[in-house]
């Protein structure tokens, strides 16, 4: 099997418009999250969200383009630019035709839906521009950035919820193992930030109206963000022809379904994701440094985590760090695996670990390092990545420290 | 019909029980309503009286509302629609 490691990264996000601003505001611990503003957001009862803010699509794309994109699709061609930029791969010939794109996705063009829906609803239009289905597809962000880079090879999008990005990557990873392909671009994005995608979220009642605080005891909810991550994942050997920068090697992952329950998350089912994917990677749970957690900051979602982390790792649960960096960037939910893999990488090629800021008091029931408030220098051999989504789907990813 | 029997009957219809099945010493649990049937029936109560029930899913139990019986639900939702008057 062919070895996989990521050349190229990029985002945009609440915390930065680029990775190396994003994880600036990882390693200081600042806070992407902050009043939403949009129309109507009084009538919300939720008014807090990592907004990406100061963004000016116009600077970024032609009249033509933004007719076409949605935001989670402009956000997926910011990243996309970024991370093949910093891989330095043109995309003709072979290559072209071998590579793909598999990006993970929730909600699709939610601010289109919204934005037509109150037109032909609210406001009793009776006609919507003709782009509306291209722009609000799930697969729009893929397809333009296949587009946009010439990448020929599979292409989908994947939507698992909160493990959308997690399973695509996943999915990208094993078709460069298995030696499909060389490349794959890959990652996720999501933007529901608009009216009726934070009104839906309201209706569920786990949305806290202040902060994201995981693993604090006084955690009140999860704050939703937007955003996307896309990464360049690589053939090593291909990889080291060219004399490509190797950010770090995805090693393996593992997915399992928890069959059990639509929205309460299972320890069986998270636990034997982290054990498959270090299985995959054949790696000793005992090398496993930091743990990026899926952290939401819900009362359910992080202890069961921890009690997960617990059972996977016996006494050495207690010696790793496990953060949540949705205390920061909030929770990108079909692009939140993408953003947080970044601060996987972070931990393991520049030894910062960042910290799960906000938290306040500790929790018996999340009695684990999880890096509270304040980024901590480690060398870091292992990486996991979590991703539990709604629907019991849940995907891991390992990643090893390239040397 | 009152607000007890208004809401005895939201939440009997919740737990699929005749109102009569439903009493005021009950719990949730008791009725086998559980987390997520607990959010719905919130939403039906706040349809019904058309007001805001303070409640995070999150922390049940610190949250002003207390749905520890049908008693507290019904005491909570009489304050509820008397302060919206």
């Amino acid at each position: 099997m062919k070895r996989v490691v990521i050349t190229g990264a990029g985002t945009i996000n609440a915390l930065g418009f680029s990775v190396p601003e994003t994880l600036e505001a990882m390693r200081e611990g600042r806070c992407g999250i902050g009043e939403l503003e949009f129309r109507d957001v009084e009538r919300l009862a939720i008014r807090i969200g990592g907004q990406v803010k100061g963004y000016e699509p116009e600077e970024r794309f032609n009249r033509q383009q933004l007719a076409l994109y949605d935001r989670f699709t402009q956000f997926t061609l910011v990243a996309a630019r970024e991370a093949i930029a910093q891989a330095g791969l043109e995309f003709s010939g072979e290559l072209a035709a071998q590579a793909g794109v598999i990006l993970g996705n929730s909600g699709g063009g939610m601010t289109t839906l919204d934005e037509n829906y109150r037109s032909v609803y609210e406001e009793g239009k009776n006609r919507v521009h003709p782009f509306v289905v291209p722009k609000l597809m799930n697969n729009a962000a893929a397809s333009h950035v296949s587009m946009e880079f010439n990448l020929k090879g599979p292409s989908f999008t994947v939507s698992t919820a909160c493990a959308s990005s997690n399973h695509a990557m996943a999915q990208a990873f094993q078709m460069v193992h298995g030696g499909a392909t060389p490349v794959m671009i890959t990652g996720g994005s999501e933007s529901m930030l608009c009216f009726g995608g934070v009104k839906a979220w309201e209706g569920l009642r786990v949305m806290s109206k202040d902060a994201c605080r995981p693993f604090s005891a006084n955690r009140n909810g999860m704050v939703q963000g937007e955003g996307a991550g896309v990464f360049v994942f690589e053939e090593l050997e291909h990889a080291r022809k060219r004399g490509a920068d190797i950010l770090a090697e995805v090693a393996g992952f593992a997915m399992s379904s928890d069959a059990a329950d639509i929205v309460m998350p299972s320890k069986h089912g998270a636990a034997r994701a982290m054990r498959g994917a270090l299985q995959d990677a054949r790696i000793n749970p005992e090398a496993v440094g930091y743990i990026n957690a899926h952290g939401t900051g819900t009362a359910a979602n992080d202890k069961t985590e921890c009690a997960a982390v617990a059972d996977v790792f016996g006494a050495h649960a207690d010696r790793l760090m496990i953060s949540s960096t949705k205390s920061m960037h909030a929770h990108l939910i079909g692009g939140t695996g993408a953003v947080e893999l970044l601060a996987c990488i972070m931990a393991l090629r520049d030894g910062v670990v960042a910290p799960t800021i906000g938290y306040e008091e500790p929790d018996p029931e999340c009695a684990l390092d999880v890096v509270p408030n304040v980024a901590r220098e480690a060398k870091v051999e292992v990486a996991l990545s979590n991703a539990f989504a709604f629907g019991g789907l849940n995907a891991v990813l390992a990643l090893k420290r390239f040397s | 019909m009152d607000i007890k029997d208004r809401v005895i009957r939201i939440i009997a219809e919740q737990a699929v029980l005749e109102p009569s099945d439903v009493t005021m010493d009950s719990t949730l649990d008791d009725l086998g309503i559980d987390s997520l049937g607990l959010v719905e029936s919130i939403f039906a109560i706040e349809e019904e009286f058309d007001i805001s029930v303070p409640f995070n899913a999150n922390e049940p139990q610190q949250s002003e509302f207390d749905i520890s019986s049908v008693a507290s639900i019904v005491e909570g939702i009489r304050k509820l629609v008397a302060d919206q008057s």
